[in-house]
């Protein structure tokens, strides 16, 4: 049995699911139903999000090793079975999900009135794929999960978003589908060759070098849909420009992490020859994402689109630090995935503000917010400042780690990483200079009410996070640091055996 | 007494036959006892199947194992379900009259003698039994113009299918000197295979069957009479027919061609992938439901077929598991269908489900189940028929049709997504009538199996395993 004495990750993975049937079962008229969805929601993500602690305090962080774990049989003869277990590289994750779905939940409190009951079922479910994709280690449970977050965010894009919500939601399904199903014929292909589909054994599996290449862009073609990189990145502004606040803090906090997530679980120790062959291209990618994605912010006038486009830059940054193959450089990703899960989460939650406010996201609706919302505009100062990469707050940490570890891979890299610091400060200074400075030209602006009792509640915890990942970040680096070190050796021992073979 | 083998085919001729008389002596009109009846018959024969032993019978003709087993309970049960779905239906749309149920008897009868023929002689007296009944079916009702369009259409096309396979059939006689299956896999095992005269005849024979279960390039007639043919009609034709069809083409391109299969292979393998790209683009465009699900199950075919491609015993468990779950997922979405009421009117169109997701949420729910897994997206059933199927072509190094087969699925997707997106994005046209009961059952049934098959998918593969380990021997 595992260090928790239940089955603890299955709990958290489908306990949302219990949610989902208790708020079905409720029959009354629409406002009871939706008071109901309301509370049953909140209090299953709660319940959740505090067993998911239990992982904070019991996980070893000295191991390696998967804990946690939980088998089932599920197809014996065809060497798949329900397998999961949280490692250093995914426990963050699991409780950056569980973290945000509470968050979300009561930020969508008030802002989403219609359909209620619908809106809340399919964030549970969200949930609960989420938390089974980052726990999954077997390959087709970890497909499953990974897929099926589409349906549940389609609807919410779809059902509850804004004025061309059926485009975005098309194009985030498709785009997304495409590059999955390219994956799962590498899925397939290892299945068959290797005989199972349980990673921790997929991993004692050499990949021949031949094949490495497909299966690469196979899962590329995935993942760099999900993180996105540049030139796939065209869905995620239609997303979350489109989606309502909720579902942007979750496409921002979590589902860009899945392809970074992917790329360090499957892709570095699966095809390490591969990926050390292909890391230029990467980092070429990236570069460009980082650059050319900071410049279109620039420009922006919507302000979910800005940060979305921000969003882009600095996953650029995270897929950098995953192919520097160094203890600094993936640290720094698994940190800079874990402080932009927080951070952009609330600068999403921040605009959401302003448009429950005023419906509007046009920059220039805006002007002199700074007078008239001083604790709001405090806020979204500081979340700002992290954004930057201010040092104490929480990206500083992630990307100044990532440009050490590319410094020792090429200094140029390093530089186009520090140049989408640099352009980030001035696109994030440029919006903010426009949205809480200067006059306030419209009349209707000086009626505003300052945060809500709910909505401090939302930015507390996370406005504790952003301090404490920035002013302490030890203890979140120690969890991860295990698990860098010995997948940073093993990609170095398969290189040395690979050059030996070559000699 | 080697006929008892046979004893749920004869079970339920008789059975057929006996409700026939029973229709025909009362003076009232007696369409629901009939119905209840028939798919009691129906449900019984299924029993006898599950029970039945294995072997030969009937001078060779006739062959029971336990892929004949399979492919039986399947075409009966979407034989039965489709009565219960016609039950409502017909009594609405004054189609309520006896001979509905019989004719499906009759018809599942074909399906089962097609599924056991061990000769190519029981093969198409088989496939008439099932083809006849199916093409008054087709125009059942008979006041209708565009149901007479199709019961004509499909009879035409139907008896060419029918000529083309009997030429085939005759071919291969000549060349071979026996239409029983064992004796001409025998033949062609020991000579040099593949005469050119066996080739054609073999094409010919392909080329029949690619016909009933409506392949590119013998697709054509199928968006028309899908769309003209009653629905509950269509909602058969979609599914037992194509099942025995699909068992039939398996059983022989494997058992007594099983020699040929560098022939045969090409040929099944540009008719997989043809119907896996048309299913996939055709349907883009169509504004009726009915001509949307003709083209899917066309897609759906091209899927099914990939398995048999491969020709390995991975790539038929994967054809079986395949049809299985179509058959389900296709039961459940023809259910809404039927459903599909305005005011008493039947209503088809695509704009017609707008805003279900506010009028019916139960039955919009249901759709979205049916629709995310036809597209294939997990956890749904629907993923799990394509998994097996794309994991037979990558085994057999069959790259190209596994590559073509995920991108028409994403293609496919779109217009899956959007009946999701018709009923849940749009706004209400106006509520549709409340479905009965017996199509909610239908529905919630489906729909269930298709949402928690993967808690427990293991029962089915070890039955599909064993039918396709029985089949290649």
């Amino acid at each position: 049995m595992n260090a928790a004495g239940f089955p603890l990750l299955s709990l958290l993975t489908f306990l949302p699911l219990a949610g989902v049937a208790i708020i079905m079962s409720v029959r009354g008229d629409d406002e009871v139903i939706a008071r109901n969805a309301r509370w049953t929601a909140l209090w299953t993500s709660l319940i959740v999000f505090l067993l998911s602690l239990i992982l904070w305090a019991r996980f070893d962080t000295a191991s390696a090793a998967f804990q946690f774990e939980e088998k089932l049989e599920w197809l014996p003869e065809f060497g798949v079975g329900y397998h999961m277990g949280v490692d250093g590289i995914s426990v963050l994750f699991v409780l950056l999900s569980t973290a945000l779905t509470p968050l979300c939940i009561l930020a969508s409190w008030e802002s989403v009135t219609s359909r209620v009951r619908e809106y809340m079922v399919a964030f549970l479910v969200l949930e609960t794929m989420m938390v089974g994709m980052f726990c999954a280690l077997d390959f087709i449970v970890f497909y499953v999960f990974f897929e099926a977050v589409l349906i549940p965010m389609f609807l919410i894009i779809g059902v509850w978003g804004g004025a061309r919500r059926v485009y975005a939601a098309f194009k985030f399904f498709l785009y997304t589908l495409l590059g999955s199903v390219l994956m799962l014929l590498a899925i397939l292909y290892l299945w068959y060759n290797a005989g199972t589909t349980d990673i921790p054994a997929l991993f004692q599996y050499q990949v021949p070098r031949a094949a490495q290449t497909w299966i690469f862009f196979a899962f590329f073609a995935s993942f760099a849909v999900k993180v996105p990189m540049w030139p796939v990145h065209t869905w995620l502004p239609d997303a979350h420009v489109e989606a309502p606040t909720a579902g942007s803090v979750i496409l921002a906090g979590v589902l860009l992490k899945m392809g970074a997530y992917g790329f360090l679980r499957f892709t570095l120790p699966l095809l390490p020859e591969a990926s050390a062959t292909f890391a230029p291209l990467i980092f070429a990618l990236s570069v460009i994402a980082v650059v050319y994605t900071s410049l279109v912010a620039l420009a922006q006038e919507d302000m979910k689109k800005l940060i979305a486009y921000s969003s882009v830059a600095h996953m650029g940054i995270v897929t950098i630090g995953i192919f520097t193959f160094n203890q600094q450089g993936l640290s720094g990703a698994l940190f800079t995935m874990l402080a932009h899960g927080v951070v952009s989460g609330a600068l999403f939650l921040c605009v959401g503000v302003l448009y429950d406010r005023v419906h509007s996201r046009e920059i220039l609706r805006y002007g002199g917010v700074a007078k008239i919302m001083p604790a709001y505009a405090l806020v979204f100062m500081l979340f700002t400042m992290a954004s930057i990469g201010l040092p104490g707050l929480a990206n500083f940490v992630g990307e100044f780690l990532v440009i050490v570890g590319a410094w020792r891979v090429n200094p140029w890299v390093a530089l186009g990483a520090a140049l989408g610091m640099i352009l980030g400060a001035a696109y994030m200074l440029y919006l903010y200079r426009r949205v809480s400075f200067g006059k306030i030209t419209r009349e209707d602006l000086k009626a505003l009410l300052d945060l809500s009792p709910r909505e401090y509640v939302v930015f507390a915890p996370l406005i504790a996070l952003t301090l404490w990942m920035g002013i302490y970040p030890q203890p979140f680096l120690s969890f991860f640091e295990a698990s860098v070190a010995a997948l940073v050796a093993r990609h170095e021992a398969a290189l040395n055996i690979s050059r030996l073979a070559g000699m | 007494m080697s006929w008892i083998l046979a004893l749920p085919e004869l079970v339920l001729g008789c059975s057929g036959l006996v409700l026939l008389l029973a229709g025909v002596i009362p003076k009232t009109e007696t369409f629901f006892p009939i119905t209840m009846g028939a798919i009691g018959a129906l449900l019984l024969t299924a029993v006898l199947v599950l029970g039945q032993g294995e072997g030969t019978a009937l001078g060779g003709h006739y062959v029971a194992d336990s892929f004949s087993s399979f492919m039986k309970i399947l075409s009966l049960g979407a034989a039965a379900v489709s009565l219960l779905v016609s039950l409502d239906f017909n009594e609405k749309e004054g189609l309520a009259r006896f001979e509905f149920p019989v004719l499906v008897v009759f018809a599942s009868l074909g399906a089962m003698v097609m599924i056991s023929a061990n000769d190519l002689m029981a093969l198409y007296l088989g496939l008439e039994l099932l083809s006849l009944p199916l093409y008054v079916i087709a125009a059942f009702n008979r006041d209708n113009a565009r149901s007479a369009e199709a019961g004509l259409k499909y009879f035409v096309l139907g008896a060419l299918a029918s000529g083309l396979l009997l030429y085939g059939s005759s071919l291969v006689y000549g060349f071979a000197g026996t239409t029983n299956f064992d004796r001409l896999a025998d033949a062609f095992s020991t000579t040099q295979s593949g005469s050119a005269g066996v080739v054609v005849g073999v094409v010919f024979v392909i080329a029949g069957l690619a016909f009933k279960v409506s392949a590119v390039p013998f697709h054509m007639w199928t968006p028309d009479v899908y769309e003209g043919a009653p629905t509950p009609v269509t909602a058969y034709f979609a599914s037992a027919p194509k099942v025995a069809a699909i068992a039939l083409l398996a059983r022989v391109l494997l058992g007594p061609f099983g020699d040929l299969a560098a022939q045969w292979q090409q040929v099944i393998l540009l008719v997989s992938i043809g119907s896996m790209i048309l299913g996939s683009f055709a349907a883009i465009g169509q504004t009726n439901l009915k001509r949307l699900m003709a083209y899917s199950s066309i897609g759906h075919v091209g899927y099914a077929l990939m398995g048999l491609a491969v020709g390995s015993d991975i790539g038929l468990r994967g054809l079986l598991v395949y049809m299985a779950i179509y058959v389900f997922m296709n039961m459940g979405s023809f259910a809404v269908l039927v459903a599909m009421r305005r005011q008493g009117r039947a209503v088809e169109r695509v704009e017609d489900l707008a805003g279900l997701g506010r009028t019916d949420p139960t039955m919009a729910l249901w759709m979205a189940v049916f629709m995310f897994s036809m597209a294939g997206i997990p956890p749904l059933a629907g993923f799990f028929g394509k998994l097996y199927v794309f994991l037979a072509a990558v085994q057999g190094g069959y790259w190209t049709l596994a590559v073509i087969g995920v991108l028409t699925s994403v293609v496919s997707a779109y217009y899956y997504l959007r009946i999701v997106k018709v009923m849940y994005f749009d706004q209400a046209v106006g509520a549709l009538d409340r479905a009965p009961a017996s199509l909610t059952i239908v529905m919630a049934g489906t729909g269930l199996f298709t949402l928690l098959f993967c808690l427990w998918p293991a029962p089915m593969l070890a039955a599909a395993q064993a039918a396709a380990a029985a089949l290649l021997g």
